[in-house]
């Protein structure tokens, strides 16, 4: 048997934005690992599951959701200061999440849409990514992310290595599967080839396009992938539709948005990318 | 009239209190309710040693969902709504889908909705195994957390553990992964498993079966707060099933109501200072949902073995009276979804035509169906084309939050004398004890106890 030499244990924080808690979850969803991984950290600020509470300092910080309220932008900035290691999980936090569709609206007119008193809901004009607020040093995508790349996220920072995460489009998963071509065999929209993977191209193997959870991969074509399927006989909404998902504020994805006439459901939709401040970045 | 108020910033952790009769207004500051998912806070107002009023107010940032669905298709919606909570995403997938089919007029294979329920009974394996074990159990064995409580207590851990596992693969199986799968369309689903991809399942709730039944002697042997507070209940009733994704809106008053038709007996309020919309009936009275009214409205259709459990613990009269075992309801619930699951499972006949097709046609789509923490209701009004122009979800939280308030008024004088510490933990376990679903609505808890004389 081998002897470890005992390290103090890292002390890891998890905490959330905009976001509807997938991702912070997903750690407990570690069914067989969490109570060993407890062994390695000191989970000190997680008021989803603990009681106990830090404002800091953490050598890791976990941070789900987006930035949506003047209170969670001052918070970040705080929180960013107590944090040796911020790592944002999930497509809120990478890209501002399905929320970030309201972006393209006229804010007051959202906030009367939904509730009988938009005066006492305070929230910014557009739900945006962590990094748009403060430096972020690792990024986990994914709507909800991956449990293997959470895992090899905390694995690799208590033994002190760069995490190894691929970076590689979904259709790449769908040749490993053996998963025959949704968009070859049966004509299916998908976004695989765009799309970074991560959730082992869950989608087409079972029989439907990618919606693009894990948001676009690196140099993605969006444009050539948007006029084939334009081209292919669809109304541009489909196309505008098919990229205006969970990771539509991402730049490859939103400009794609913006070429075919916005989101669907828009309110005082103008010029694209107009009233927004981090177009273009 | 004096009135004091206080409030610390969020994290401060300071309290002050000085004893009650002194002739100084007393001042408690609690700042957080912790193991809930969402933030909100909780105002005690105080005369002559009642509690007048219990107001919780909810902080959660508006993330707008009612206004990001318009424009979208039945499926959309389906993918969309499941993000409106992590934790039960299903419920969202489930209530949308049967109001969009509902609406045009779809008529699954009787196998398709058979997979449904399994799909359902996944769901709440894992929340309520999660509820129970991780966020509820350290309040009752006295622990900040359910990885603290692991150091002593490793094989109860591990066994709530097990059991939310063994949900999370039947999601997986059937969807893909456990949050967010992705199967469900409008008109069944885009893929069904093969039934030997369920044979480890099936083994595994063999285990479940035992291990729940095992939760509900453990959680029954626990000694709760004493409350006596009987609410009005609503629930689903099924003719012959427990109250997953179908049935009618029920409740202890003699309600009965179609699963579309919840706007004709309740309304939603915006009330000052708060993100959410706080359900009423319409009469003005608040009403409590989750496993206590499933429990007492539909106890009829539990599965043998659950209702068998729930009978030796002579409990099911506490449950209707003291929030508190609530914990008892859950596992009882979480032992009828193990059971059911697996006999879903022996009688598995995998659907020839796994998604029928369906025709858009415009109207009123509306369902509920009881997700693990209360009834959730859909309202999507559908153009021609089949894309929704206005919508209405109203989450369990936002309506168990005056039932909520009520017991917490009844409850809160037992706790006033007692150490700062003390009640803030009495309070905060209370509240936990409604699994507060409130991704949709609330995270943290500061509570103000304002005396007014």
């Amino acid at each position: 048997m081998t002897t470890v030499v005992a390290r103090p244990r890292l002390r890891v924080g998890i905490v959330k934005m905009a976001s509807c808690d997938g991702c912070q979850l997903t750690l407990l969803d570690l069914e067989d690992e969490l109570l060993a991984l407890a062994d390695r950290f000191e989970i000190v600020e997680f008021p989803e599951a603990s009681s106990l509470r830090s404002a800091g300092p953490y050598d890791v910080l976990l941070v789900e959701g987006a930035v949506s309220t003047a209170e969670q932008a001052a918070e970040i900035v705080e929180l960013r200061r107590e944090a040796k290691l911020l790592v944002s999980i999930g497509a809120c936090a990478s890209y501002g999440g399905i929320q970030a569709l309201r972006n393209w609206s006229d804010h007051d007119a959202v906030r009367a849409s939904v509730y009988a008193h938009p005066e006492f809901i305070e929230s910014l004009n557009a739900a945006t990514a962590v990094s748009e607020h403060v430096k972020v040093d690792a990024e986990l995508h994914g709507c909800p992310i991956s449990p293997e790349q959470l895992r090899e996220v905390l694995v690799s920072v208590a033994v002190g290595r760069r995490p190894q995460i691929r970076e590689e489009a979904v259709c790449l998963d769908c040749k490993r599967r053996g998963t025959v071509c949704v968009m070859v065999a049966r004509g299916l929209p998908c976004l695989g080839p765009v799309t970074q993977s991560g959730c082992g191209a869950l989608c087409p193997s079972f029989g439907r396009g990618c919606y693009g959870c894990f948001g676009p991969r690196e140099q993605a074509n969006t444009t050539s992938l948007a006029s084939m399927l334009a081209d292919g006989g669809r109304e541009d909404l489909d196309v505008s539709r098919l990229f205006a998902g969970f990771t539509g504020w991402a730049g490859p994805f939103r400009s794609i948005v913006a070429a075919y006439g916005g989101p669907p459901g828009v309110i005082a939709y103008a010029v694209p990318g107009a009233g927004d401040d981090h177009a273009d970045d | 009239m004096q009135t004091t108020e206080t409030s610390g910033p969020a994290g401060s952790g300071t309290t002050s209190s000085v004893p009650a009769g002194s002739g100084v207004d007393r001042e408690y500051k609690v700042p957080y309710i912790t193991r809930v998912e969402g933030e909100g806070s909780l105002r005690l107002t105080v005369r002559d040693g009642a509690v007048t009023e219990a107001r919780l107010n909810i902080f959660e940032a508006p993330r707008y969902f009612e206004r990001i669905i318009v424009g979208r298709t039945g499926d959309e919606v389906i993918d969309i709504v499941a993000r409106i909570c992590g934790i039960c995403p299903i419920a969202y997938q489930m209530t949308a889908v049967h109001a969009f089919e509902d609406l045009y007029g779809v008529v699954v294979d009787p196998a398709v909705r058979e997979v449904r329920r399994l799909l359902y009974c996944g769901e709440y394996i894992q929340s309520h195994a999660l509820h129970v074990y991780l966020l509820h159990a350290p309040d009752y064995l006295g622990y900040p957390s359910a990885l603290a409580m692991a150091v002593d207590h490793r094989a109860i851990v591990e066994q709530g553990l097990a059991i939310k596992k063994v949900g999370n693969q039947l999601i997986a199986a059937l969807g893909g992964r456990p949050i967010h799968p992705v199967s469900v369309r409008v008109g069944g689903f885009s893929r069904v498993p093969k039934r030997s991809e369920l044979d480890d399942i099936r083994r595994a709730l063999d285990t479940a079966v035992e291990q729940s039944l095992a939760t509900v002697r453990l959680v029954a042997s626990w000694d709760p707060p004493r409350l006596e507070h009987a609410q009005p209940l609503v629930a689903l009733r099924h003719p012959s099933e427990y109250p997953f994704n179908d049935g009618r809106i029920v409740s202890t008053d003699g309600l009965d109501l179609a699963p579309g038709a919840w706007g004709e007996a309740f309304e939603e309020h915006h009330l000052e200072g708060t993100n959410a919309l706080h359900a009423r009936l319409r009469d003005g009275r608040v009403y409590l949902l989750g496993p206590t009214a499933r429990i007492t409205l539909a106890s009829g259709r539990l599965h043998p073995l659950a209702a068998e459990a729930l009978a030796a613990t002579g409990l099911a009269d506490a449950i209707r009276t003291n929030i508190h075992r609530s914990i008892v309801a859950r596992a009882v619930e979480l032992l009828h979804a193990c059971a059911e699951a697996r006999d879903l499972i022996d009688g598995y006949r995998r659907p020839a035509e796994p998604r029928v097709a369906f025709t858009p046609r415009p109207g009123v789509a509306a369902w509920s169906t009881e997700a693990p923490r209360g009834l959730l209701h859909h309202r999507y009004e559908v153009d021609e084309l089949g894309h929704v122009t206005k919508a209405q979800i109203v989450p369990p939280t936002s309506q168990n939050q005056g039932a909520i308030e009520a017991d917490l008024a009844v409850f809160a004088p037992s706790i006033l004398d007692l150490p700062q510490a003390e009640a803030t933990h009495k309070l905060e376990m209370m509240i936990r004890a409604y699994d507060p679903c409130i991704s949709c609505a609330t995270h943290f808890l500061d509570l103000r106890i304002v005396e007014t004389r």
